[in-house]
């Protein structure tokens, strides 16, 4: 053993820098997250949190299960594929509470020539106006209906 | 004394370790998503875009993203057939409010929607520094806002331009896919609003989900295929001038 005679100042200093690795260890397991690492390098409850967020959009189904009349409007026209509220815009807070919150009446003029104003990028088959001429300044639902836009043949005179 | 200093010595990291166990916890799970079963993408039919603005209008709506900052943004393209290299881009306030007509309504023009590509092997989440954005085990990309440093690396590193700080939190934002909304069973937001179906949310792990069909009977491409990021916004109809 006289090799470690003079060695005490060296088992001091491992035993100084054990004390320290052990300071960090445990300072570590207190500010590392708890979810850290879970699925990989990064918060697994982060995911949880980023799903927590409300909605806005409440989707064509919760709108459907009580505007079934409108669905059966909507269903032979040329609009049948248009969600609700692409056009009506969000309404969760309506569909959460119908009684209270209720959606502010649409003004066609607006409204439909977001789609239907002609544009040079638009795809030639999707059907386009310009509105100026085609309509004169009159609404849209003059004529049209928007949940079923189709103007019917017009009866004989 | 030394035996047990030495003792105290190889009981601490095992006690600390056991410390740890207890404070983790169980994680919260959102009840009847499994991340596991799902790996998420997107389908833009580009055939079918009207540039009408409303997917930029619902994301806004849905995510309250700051005025002037973009989750989703749509871009007009104009083509002339003598120089497809070098096409004439223009995305007034992101199309937001739809667009103008074309200025010159010859050669190509067409719109492209644009919003993260959720990459299976993304730039961004390559070189964040603390993990604060990463993918999920579902194929969504992700920022954990409070760990993120607002560094801006990741939006640098993105290729398509689909990452900016949020002026108010000071971290990086983009878009989730509606990820408040994918775990409960609804579409995205954009989708939900998309007035001609040009956009579809899919779960390519779904082998029920029509993408499969899609996939298989059309020509389809995904941006900047050459940066091998292998991201997942699939489009259809997608010209070759596109950047």
């Amino acid at each position: 053993m006289n090799a470690f005679r003079d060695a005490g100042h060296l088992f001091r200093l491992a035993g100084v820098f054990a004390a320290g690795v052990l300071l960090f260890l445990i300072i570590r397991s207190f500010l590392v997250p708890k979810s850290f690492g879970e699925y990989g390098h990064y918060r697994g409850n982060a995911l949880a949190e980023v799903a927590a967020r409300p909605i806005s959009f409440a989707g064509h189904e919760t709108c459907e299960t009580c505007h079934a009349d409108v669905l059966d409007k909507k269903k032979d026209g040329k609009h049948a594929h248009v969600n609700c509220e692409a056009c009506h815009g969000p309404l969760a807070k309506h569909a959460d509470d119908p009684g209270s919150v209720t959606p502010a009446k649409l003004d066609t003029a607006v409204l439909c020539v977001r789609c239907h104003e002609g544009n040079a990028a638009k795809p030639k088959t999707f059907p386009q106006v310009v509105s100026a001429e085609h309509s004169n300044g009159l609404p849209c639902d003059t004529c049209h209906q928007p949940h079923s836009p189709a103007i019917a043949a017009e009866a004989p005179k | 004394m030394n035996l047990t200093r030495r003792h105290l010595l190889l009981l601490l990291p095992a006690a600390g370790a056991a410390w740890k166990y207890v404070l983790a916890g169980t994680p919260e799970v959102a009840p009847n998503y499994k991340l596991t079963d799902h790996w998420w993408s997107m389908l833009i039919d580009l055939t079918k875009c009207i540039g009408c603005g409303n997917c930029v209008r619902a994301c806004q709506a849905e995510n309250d993203v700051p005025d002037g900052y973009f989750r989703t943004w749509v871009e007009r393209y104009h083509v002339t057939d003598y120089d497809i290299e070098n096409p004439q881009v223009d995305s007034p306030d992101g199309g937001k409010k739809g667009f103008p007509p074309a200025k010159d309504p010859s050669g190509k023009n067409f719109f492209v929607p644009k919003l993260c590509n959720h990459c299976a092997d993304s730039p961004c989440t390559q070189v964040c520094p603390v993990g604060a954005t990463f993918i999920g085990p579902d194929g969504v990309v992700l920022v954990d806002k409070t760990y993120c440093l607002g560094c801006r690396y990741c939006v640098q590193a993105c290729p398509y331009g689909c990452r900016f700080i949020n002026p108010k939190t000071e971290t990086a934002e983009k878009c989730t896919l509606c990820y408040h909304r994918i775990t409960k069973g609804l579409t995205t937001a954009c989708c939900e609003s998309c007035p001609t179906g040009a956009r579809q949310l899919a779960d390519l792990k779904n082998p029920k989900d029509p993408i499969h069909e899609f996939l298989k009977t059309h020509s389809v491409q995904v941006l900047k295929p050459y940066m091998a990021t292998h991201a997942k916004i699939y489009y259809n109809g997608l010209d070759g001038s596109v950047r």
